[in-house]
């Protein structure tokens, strides 16, 4: 979706895609200019993962980011968005933790059984190929976060806006 | 505990943070209006309610169409449904999480080289 500007001086970024690979997986894909030890580090250490989780270009302020990155360990990321007064929360437990190469964690903020995130590192001279998979538990909860515009968050405020979506969805559906 | 979200949906959120909107929504959930209808119904004047509409419109929740002299305001929801516009959306945010992570890899492989070299020495 990109549009190609090749005058451009400043140094090409890597793209990102993004993909639905099937009725309950969506896929990011990244290439990173360093060695996966490196990536690897900047998603496990709390320190360096609130420098780029919530990036201010998308409106978005880290609150707080606790990460205990081992089996069975929890994460807790508050952030907030520009337009929202209410902060909002993810949340979960790593469930594998391969250094340097693959990192699965489970998402609990949703109800019902969030995706499982499987983050793999993979380098190729020099570079790391990051590829980042979500597992929905089933077709209809990965088209309900798509038709909410999900990922989710906490409040009175998401509620509110949550139940008139679902009202205003139901009423286009009907017509 | 809800699933929401706040992905690439700046515009909707700033259009749907306003009591008066979100009314204005529910109206047109029910029922098609025009703009003079709503002015009435929530006790605006035709600018004010002109203001608003445009706002839901440009976040792409409602649409107007002009018949004669009447604009004839509904849902537009489709935008908000459309499954390839979220994914974008979605691509949008790693990819902007994705640009500031490229500085911390970029900062902690110079750091390493650097540090290499030192101990090389």
């Amino acid at each position: 979706m990109d549009a190609r500007r090749d005058s451009e001086p400043t140094p090409m970024k890597n793209p990102t895609t993004t993909e639905r690979k099937s009725d309950r997986e969506l896929v990011v894909t990244r290439t990173f200019n360093g060695p996966a030890h490196i990536v690897f580090e900047a998603w496990t250490k709390p320190e360096l993962l609130k420098r780029w989780w919530a990036p201010k270009s998308f409106g978005l302020t880290m609150i707080s980011c606790e990460a205990d990155v081992r089996v069975g360990g929890t994460y807790r990321l508050v952030f907030r968005h520009d337009a929202f007064p209410e902060p909002m929360a993810f949340f979960g437990r790593y469930i594998e933790v391969t250094p340097h190469a693959r990192l699965v964690w489970t998402n609990e903020e949703g109800e019902g059984g969030g995706q499982v995130t499987t983050v793999t590192f993979e380098e190729q001279g020099g570079q790391t190929l990051l590829v980042m998979h979500d597992l929905y538990p089933s077709k209809e909860a990965l088209d309900a976060a798509i038709a909410s515009g999900s990922t989710s968050g906490t409040g009175e405020t998401f509620e509110q806006l949550d139940e008139l979506l679902v009202t205003l969805g139901a009423s286009v559906k009907r017509s | 505990m809800v699933q929401y979200t706040w992905i690439g949906f700046d515009a909707s959120f700033a259009a749907l943070s306003d009591a008066t909107r979100r009314g204005v929504l529910e109206h047109l959930g029910r029922t098609d209006a025009s703009i003079t209808d709503l002015a009435e119904k929530f006790h605006m004047t035709l600018t004010g309610m002109k203001k608003h509409v445009g706002v839901l419109e440009q976040a792409g929740l409602v649409t107007t169409e002009k018949v004669g002299r009447v604009r004839t305001c509904k849902l537009g929801l489709r935008r908000l449904e459309e499954e390839a516009a979220w994914i974008e959306r979605y691509r949008q945010l790693w990819n902007a999480r994705f640009d500031e992570l490229d500085k911390v890899v970029e900062e902690l492989t110079r750091k390493e080289t650097v540090d290499g070299r030192k101990k090389r020495q």
